[in-house]
């Protein structure tokens, strides 16, 4: 069982990466390219054992406290068996 | 006075502060984050570095150390406590601060001196900086940009909370003096309660002649006037 959890800036922040990288897709060439949000991917290996509801509630307490900042952050969790 | 200088594993200003302290004729000493005291300190500084390498986010391990939970006591209680750049960002993920520093918007770690204009100038971090003085104090940092939601930023406003804002020479607070992206250039804050306040600029870098700028000294010379009132007033 494993945990992958996805983490963007929110929209309402500033992404100078995004906007960086959008602008050099842009400037090779690659054509119809909008706003680029640059993020982070953190994947967990879970114990085996572990009820997977159980599991999840969890992480989703450790991505509110401390994987992701929901001041400028948004996240996404996914528990895969 | 006695100061506590927290120490963070990659902390690198911390013995800065406690030099900047002790030249202002104050005593500090450093406090390990793994103790869960404070050693009977007057006020905290969370000194500027890359705290456990900034792993994470800027600050995001940090507070979650037993030295922290010392300092959230400490803060609560209405103990002063002051976080310089990676300080406040540790103070800010610890909710001690509200917003949050994020990367600055050119993408690149600025290291300069810039000039800062105190926006509030009745708080124990800034009650001894001379009325209309322009600070003139170096950053650096690559994560220094402030950001807060657009109710934050009114209520932060309405209260006097921004202590400091990036200015010109003159104390006007332009976007080209602004050298980060920061939300009205905010350099510093403090929280509701004004016992706790967060910059990214370095006062402990502008603390001696030889440093070029000593006007650091006014923001811990104020911290020591609010202990010093606070004693009166007990007594």
């Amino acid at each position: 069982m494993k945990a992958k959890i996805i983490i963007t800036p929110k929209k309402a922040v500033l992404d100078p990466q995004g906007k960086t990288v959008q602008g050099a897709l842009a400037h090779m060439g690659y054509e119809g390219i909008g706003a680029v949000h640059v993020g982070k991917y953190i994947e967990i290996e879970l114990q085996p054992g572990a009820a997977p509801a159980d599991a999840e509630a969890r992480l989703h307490e450790a991505c509110r406290r401390f994987l992701s900042n929901p001041v400028i952050e948004d996240y996404k969790l996914e528990v895969i068996a | 006075m006695q100061f506590a200088v927290l120490q963070f594993p990659a902390s690198n200003c911390d013995q800065d502060c406690v030099h900047a302290v002790r030249v202002a004729g104050h005593s500090a000493s450093l406090v390990w984050h793994k103790e869960t005291t404070l050693g009977g300190a007057d006020a905290v500084i969370v000194p500027g570095g890359f705290s456990y390498g900034d792993y994470l986010r800027c600050g995001a391990i940090a507070r979650f150390s037993p030295v922290m939970q010392a300092v959230k006591a400490f803060a609560e209680a209405g103990g002063l406590v002051l976080g310089i750049c990676n300080g406040f960002q540790i103070l800010c993920e610890a909710g001690l601060l509200p917003g949050a520093l994020i990367r600055n918007r050119d993408l690149q770690f600025h290291c300069e001196q810039v000039f800062l204009r105190t926006a509030n100038p009745a708080t124990p971090f800034t009650s001894r900086i001379p009325a209309g003085r322009i600070l003139r104090i170096p950053i650096a940092h690559g994560e220094g940009c402030y950001f807060a939601d657009d109710a934050t930023l009114s209520r932060l406003q309405a209260r006097g909370q921004v202590l400091w804002q990036y200015a010109d020479a003159r104390g006007e607070v332009t976007e080209a003096a602004n050298p980060n992206g920061s939300l009205l250039n905010i350099a510093g804050i403090a929280n509701e309660a004004f016992n706790v306040a967060g910059l990214m600029p370095h006062p402990d870098r502008a603390s001696e002649d030889v440093l070029g700028s000593t006007d650091g000294r006014w923001i811990f010379e104020s911290m020591v006037a609010a202990l010093e009132d606070r004693r009166r007033a007990v007594a």
